[in-house]
C-alpha cells in the first residue's frame, strides 16, 4: 500500500482531454437542440385533436422517462442500422441525447403551458393574432420563462449523461480518458482530474444558462 | 431467445433490484444526515454540505462510480465490484436526497420551528416531532422522482463491471446476436419497475397540490 500518485500521464494527455471537453460540450449542446424541438413540437402534438397522436406522444414520453438512457443509446444504436441509416457513434449519442432529453423537456414545457391562463390566449386571437404568433408570444414564451429553472437543471443532466456515450465510443471526455487510463493503468489519477473537468463542464453550462435567462427571459419586457 | 437467457436477465435484475435497494436506503441515511448539516445554522457545516451536494450534483454518476471504485483500491481497501458499487450509489444518493430534503425542510414554515422554540422543545425533538414530520410529506413526490432516477442510474454500474440486468442485457445481446430483442426486454424490465413508481409519485404530486391549495 505505498502508491504514489502519478500524474504524468494525465498532464501529458491534457490536450487530448481538452479535445475531448469540447466533444462533449458538442454532444451536450447537440443534444439540446434536438432536445427543445422535441419538447416544444411535442407540446403541440400532446394537444393535438387526433387521439392516436396524443396517446402516441403520452406514451413516448413515459417510455423515455422510465428507462435506462444507457440501454436506450444500445437500442438506437442498433436499430438505426436495421432502419437504413448508417451513422457514426458520435451523431448516434447526439440523436439518443436528443430524444432522451426531448421527453424530459416535454413535460417540463407543458408544465408551463398549462399555467398560461385560457383568456390570455382568446384575449390574444381576440385582437388578431395569427394562431402561430399567440402561441409563440402568448404560450410558448411565457411558458418557457416559468419553467426555465427546471429546464436548466434538466439539461445540466443531459451534459453529465453524455459520459454515458461512452459505453458506444461516441467522442467525448469520457472515452478519451478510457483510452489514456488503459494505456497508463493509472485509472484514479485519470478519473479524479476528468471529475473536475466534468465539475467546470456544469459550471461552464451553468453560467451559459443564468446569461441566457437574463438575456431573453428577464421579466418585466424591456 | 431461450429460457436461459431469459433467466440470466432475470438473474441481473434481481441485483439491479438490489443495488437500487442498497444505495436508496443506505442514501437516505447519509441523505438525512446531509439536509440536517444543510440547514442547521452553523456557516461552516451547511458550507460543507453544500459543497458534498455541489460536487455529487455537477460530475456524472459514472466517474463518480469510478472514483470510488478506483479510489477505495488506492487507500487499500480491495473490496468487491459489489461493494465498492454500493458505496458508490449511497454517496451519489445521498447528495441527491440531502438536496430534495433540505428543499423540504425549507419549505415547512418558519413559524412552525419558531412555535416549536417557543415551546420550549429542544433541536432534537423540534426536528423529529415538528419539522421532519410535515417536511417528508412534501418531499414525498420528489424523493420517488429520485428513487426512479436511482434505479436507471444502476445501469452504469454495468460500465464499472458490475453485472445487473443491463450488463446481463449485454452479454446475451453477444451470445445471440439479437440485440434489438435483448435490449427491447431489458427496457421493457426496467419500465416495468419504474411506471408504477412514477405513477404513484405524480398521484403524490397531485395529492399535495390539492391539500395546499
Amino acid at each position: 500500500m505505498n502508491y504514489v500518485l502519478d500524474f504524468t500521464p494525465v498532464l501529458d494527455g491534457l490536450p487530448d482531454l481538452l479535445a475531448g471537453c469540447l466533444g462533449t460540450l458538442l454532444l451536450a449542446l447537440g443534444g439540446m437542440a434536438i432536445a427543445i424541438v422535441i419538447g416544444i413540437s411535442g407540446v403541440v402534438l400532446r394537444d393535438s385533436r387526433h387521439k392516436p397522436i396524443r396517446w402516441a406522444v403520452k406514451g413516448f414520453v413515459e417510455l423515455i422517462r422510465n428507462t435506462p438512457f444507457l440501454v436506450q443509446i444500445y437500442f438506437i444504436y442498433f436499430a438505426l442500422p436495421l432502419a437504413g441509416l448508417r451513422l457514426d457513434p458520435t451523431p448516434t449519442a447526439i440523436l439518443a441525447l436528443g430524444i432522451n432529453g426531448g421527453a424530459y423537456a416535454i413535460e417540463i414545457i407543458r408544465g408551463g403551458a398549462q399555467s398560461i391562463s385560457r383568456g390570455q390566449v382568446e384575449a390574444g386571437l381576440a385582437l388578431g393574432l395569427h394562431k402561430g404568433l399567440v402561441f409563440r408570444l402568448i404560450v410558448l414564451k411565457p411558458a418557457l420563462r416559468a419553467v426555465f429553472p427546471s429546464l436548466t437543471s434538466q439539461f445540466i443532466l443531459l451534459t453529465l449523461t453524455t459520459s454515458v456515450a461512452s459505453a458506444i465510443s461516441a467522442y467525448e471526455l469520457t472515452s478519451v480518458a478510457q483510452r489514456i487510463e488503459s494505456e497508463s493503468f493509472r485509472s484514479f489519477e485519470v478519473f479524479g482530474v476528468i471529475t473536475l473537468l466534468y465539475l467546470g463542464i456544469s459550471w461552464l453550462m451553468m453560467s451559459f444558462f443564468s446569461t441566457i435567462s437574463t438575456r431573453y427571459f428577464s421579466y418585466p419586457v424591456k | 431467445m431461450g429460457l436461459g437467457e431469459f433467466l440470466f436477465l432475470l438473474t441481473g435484475l434481481k441485483w439491479t433490484v438490489a443495488l437500487s435497494a442498497i444505495g436508496f436506503v443506505c442514501g437516505s441515511v447519509g441523505g438525512l444526515a446531509i439536509a440536517l448539516l444543510r440547514t442547521s445554522g452553523v456557516r461552516g457545516l451547511e458550507r460543507l454540505a453544500a459543497g458534498y451536494i455541489a460536487l455529487f450534483q455537477g460530475t456524472p454518476l459514472l466517474m463518480q462510480l469510478f472514483v470510488v471504485y478506483y479510489g477505495l483500491a488506492l487507500i487499500g481497501l480491495h473490496l468487491s465490484a459489489w461493494v465498492a458499487v454500493s458505496i458508490g450509489f449511497t454517496l451519489h444518493a445521498s447528495a441527491y436526497l440531502g438536496e430534495i430534503w433540505r428543499g423540504s425542510i425549507d419549505a415547512v414554515p418558519r413559524g412552525q420551528t419558531e412555535a416549536a422554540s417557543a415551546l420550549n422543545l429542544k433541536y432534537t425533538s423540534r426536528m423529529k416531532d415538528v419539522v421532519l414530520p410535515q417536511a417528508i410529506r412534501i418531499s414525498l413526490p420528489a424523493t420517488i422522482g429520485f428513487l426512479v432516477q436511482l434505479i436507471k442510474g444502476t445501469s452504469l454500474a454495468s460500465i464499472v463491471g458490475f453485472t445487473e440486468l443491463a450488463r446481463a442485457g449485454n452479454i446475451v445481446s453477444n451470445q445471440i446476436f439479437e440485440p434489438l430483442l435483448v435490449f427491447g426486454i431489458v427496457g421493457i424490465l426496467y419500465f416495468l419497475m419504474c411506471w408504477p413508481l412514477s405513477l404513484y409519485g405524480s398521484h403524490l404530486e397531485n395529492r399535495l397540490a390539492v391539500a395546499s391549495r
